[in-house]
């Protein structure tokens, strides 16, 4: 090819469960430091599309390459390893853990400790400094030694971006990022997420059109488990195709979630 | 940036200084018990404690670190126990020169090797199928240890002589007193050992796989890789339990790697507590005592066992160490002592049920199961006639009465706890 491979491709992507087709072909590529949301209205598959990149179920068929090497199938650790790491729409964090201890669980695996049974961790200076860092970096410092479970929905929202931002994965995906975060809870997150991505690659689905359009270099539109577009934030705004699938029904209807 | 700001530094060293001081502690104390207990019963009770402390918190690397519950840890310990004799009787056969002090080593060995075999097919999944596979295994291995009479001698089962290994200096390991220290020393290596495991990046891993295997996926684990060695981690120190045994009782038989001492490894990591270190070393010291002095007292004790094991899940799960823990805060802010009075008013209710109720078992024991001995027997020092309606009416009174009291009683310690926790919330404890 002689060029570098796109962060992320998708190549005739297909999901079906039973005889249930959720993603029906889709096509997609991301370079390395861009910024890419997936619009499209709830039930459109934007969920199933992020499961299927990151390994939670296989895909019925088509190929999904990180970096140029196929990941289609492979177990979520994996595809963690080969440095993609995500957050989810549903909190899915440590519960019993101490805020902490999910920040630096996050950091272990890319810091290259795997399954070290011979180190304290507590004197890993490196890995305690960055979990630090990143503790701070999501505004839960006060909270450091609460079990992850006690701590506010919002909190754990953060939480949980905070343990997929941890160790800097080269493509980062990010469910609904700030569903049920305040307006100034939204615009510290997506700070963060604009500050930790710059040179990486970004995928995130979003209802919230502000976050959008001002964190997107690209969006796709993703409508019945097919990309119906995938243009700059301006295109998608003027496309009359657009407008009729969804951000019409977004403006009539439902709002932001 | 607050990286390592000093303060933090300051405080991890002092936890640091404080933690090696309560190692040096029990260090101390495991030397000095014999002193104060010297007793021949004082003696075999502690060093079966150090051994069911090992067994107990190798148990609990899978139940309360990583959040699987096995129903067939014995094996891991019996094989260790087994291996363990049969080395000591080819060490004496041959006149090898192997101290009985680095016997424990070939149990550590049998109980890795077989976690490792067992551990590969158990532990892909976590959960109920984890259980259910611990659970066919121990009965595959109990029913096999009656089957291969030449490895596991049947029903008299094996046995060894420890002292006729080689002397160290002039301990050959004879006596209780040398076999105690022996033990005690063993145990606290795999206490401190057990310990820092759950300090290093696996060990954070292991919680990390309890809380939510899935999410673990994510950043980069294998959920079933993390199962997978702590499985065999916890195979290899139950071997050490299992090692010590040999040496301790000079015998193993197929009772050894059963359901009865899987289950009895259970109940001490469960009533002592799960969710601390010092849990499962608190249940073992308890329930060995218990077991010990109960089956002295009373033929039925794996009753009151259950009994306890029932109201231990229902009424505080968390365990003993976990109802300790409720109380560090008041400890900390000093009005530990305001809860006592209380706690003692809720005691009186509580023995007289549990007089009632051990009256019942006993009365029922000797009408069915000894009904050919007769139907008097003491009870507390007191003649009792199972036949005659007096006692049973008096244990339908104390059952009633305190069940009433306790009813009674129940708030104004849920007070007290509440009015104590309260001051120490005030002055930042809690």
């Amino acid at each position: 090819m002689g060029m570098t491979a796109p962060a992320l491709e998708l190549v005739g992507l297909h999901k079906s469960f039973g005889r249930v087709a959720v993603i029906r072909g889709v096509d997609l590529q991301i370079e390395a430091g861009e910024r890419h949301a997936i619009i499209g209205p709830n039930g459109a598959g934007k969920s199933t599309l992020f499961h299927l990149i990151s390994g939670r179920f296989p895909p019925s068929s088509g190929a999904i390459r990180l970096k140029g090497r196929d990941i289609a199938g492979l177990p979520p650790y994996e595809i963690r390893r080969r440095g993609l790491a995500r957050s989810f729409q549903v909190t899915n964090i440590f519960p019993r853990l101490s805020v902490f201890e999910n920040l630096r669980c996050g950091l272990l695996w890319p810091m290259g400790y795997k399954y070290a049974f011979w180190r304290n961790v507590d004197r890993l200076v490196e890995l305690n400094e960055r979990s630090e860092r990143l503790l701070e970096e999501i505004g839960l410092a006060d909270r450091r030694h609460l079990p992850a479970g006690v701590l506010t929905y919002s909190e754990q929202r953060a939480l949980e971006i905070g343990i997929a931002l941890a160790g800097g994965a080269d493509v980062l995906m990010l469910d609904e990022p700030t569903a049920g975060m305040s307006r100034s809870e939204t615009d510290q997150t997506v700070e963060l997420i604009r500050r930790v991505t710059a040179g990486k690659a970004l995928v995130v689905v979003e209802h919230d059109v502000g976050v959008v359009f001002g964190l997107a270099d690209r969006i796709s539109v993703l409508v019945y488990g097919e990309i119906i577009a995938t243009d700059t934030p301006d295109n998608i705004r003027r496309s009359e195709a657009v407008q009729e699938a969804y951000l019409g029904t977004a403006r009539h209807g439902e709002g932001a979630r | 940036m607050a990286a390592v700001d000093a303060p933090r530094i300051r405080q991890e060293r002092r936890r640091t200084a404080w933690r090696l001081g309560l190692w040096i502690a029990a260090a101390v104390l495991f030397a000095g018990l014999p002193t104060v207990f010297p007793s021949g019963t004082a003696l075999t009770t502690m060093s079966l404690m150090g051994i069911m402390i090992v067994f107990a918190l190798s148990y609990n690397m899978l139940l309360g670190q990583t959040g699987m519950l096995s129903f067939g840890h014995a094996v891991y310990y019996g094989l260790g126990g087994f291996l363990a004799v049969h080395a000591m009787n080819l060490a004496i056969g041959d006149r090898l020169p192997v101290p009985v002090i680095v016997v424990p080593l070939v149990g550590a060995a049998a109980g890795l090797l077989f976690g490792i075999v067992f551990g590969s097919v158990s532990t892909r999944r976590g959960g109920t199928a984890f259980a259910m596979i611990s659970l066919g295994i121990g009965e595959l291995v109990a029913s096999s240890a009656l089957i291969l009479r030449s490895f596991f001698g049947g029903e008299e089962g094996v046995t060894t002589n420890r002292a006729r290994l080689l002397r160290l200096f002039d301990w050959n390991f004879g006596p209780q007193l040398q076999v105690y220290y022996l033990i005690a020393a063993w145990c606290l290596v795999c206490m401190v050992a057990m310990y820092a495991l759950s300090r290093t990046p696996f060990g954070r891993m292991c919680n990390a796989v309890r809380d939510n295997p899935e999410r673990a996926e994510f950043i980069g684990y294998s959920a079933q890789a993390v199962r997978f060695i702590a499985f065999c981690l916890a195979g290899g120190f139950a071997g050490v339990a299992g090692g010590l045994a040999a040496i301790n009782f000079e015998i193993m038989n197929s009772v050894n790697v059963g359901a009865a001492q899987s289950g009895s490894v259970l109940l001490m990591t469960y009533i002592g507590g799960t969710g601390s270190f010092i849990g499962p070393v608190l249940g073992a010291v308890l329930i060995t005592f218990l077991q010990l002095m109960l089956s002295d007292a009373t033929e039925v004790w794996q009753l009151y066992f259950g009994l306890l094991f029932i109201t231990m899940v229902v009424f505080a799960p968390s365990g003993i160490a976990g109802i300790l823990m409720m109380h560090a805060p008041l400890w900390r802010a000093r009005v530990l002592h305001r809860v006592v009075p209380a706690y003692l008013l809720a005691a009186l209710p509580c023995l007289l049920g549990l007089a009632g109720v051990s009256l019942v078992i006993e009365m029922t024991y000797r009408l069915t199961v000894k009904a050919n001995e007769g139907s008097a027997f003491r009870f507390l020092y007191q003649p009792v006639d199972a036949k005659s309606a007096v006692p049973w009416i008096i244990a339908a009174l104390l059952v009633i009465g305190g069940f009433w009291l306790f009813r009674r009683v129940r708030p104004i310690v849920a007070d007290a706890f509440g009015e104590a926790m309260l001051v120490a919330r005030r002055k930042g404890w809690a």
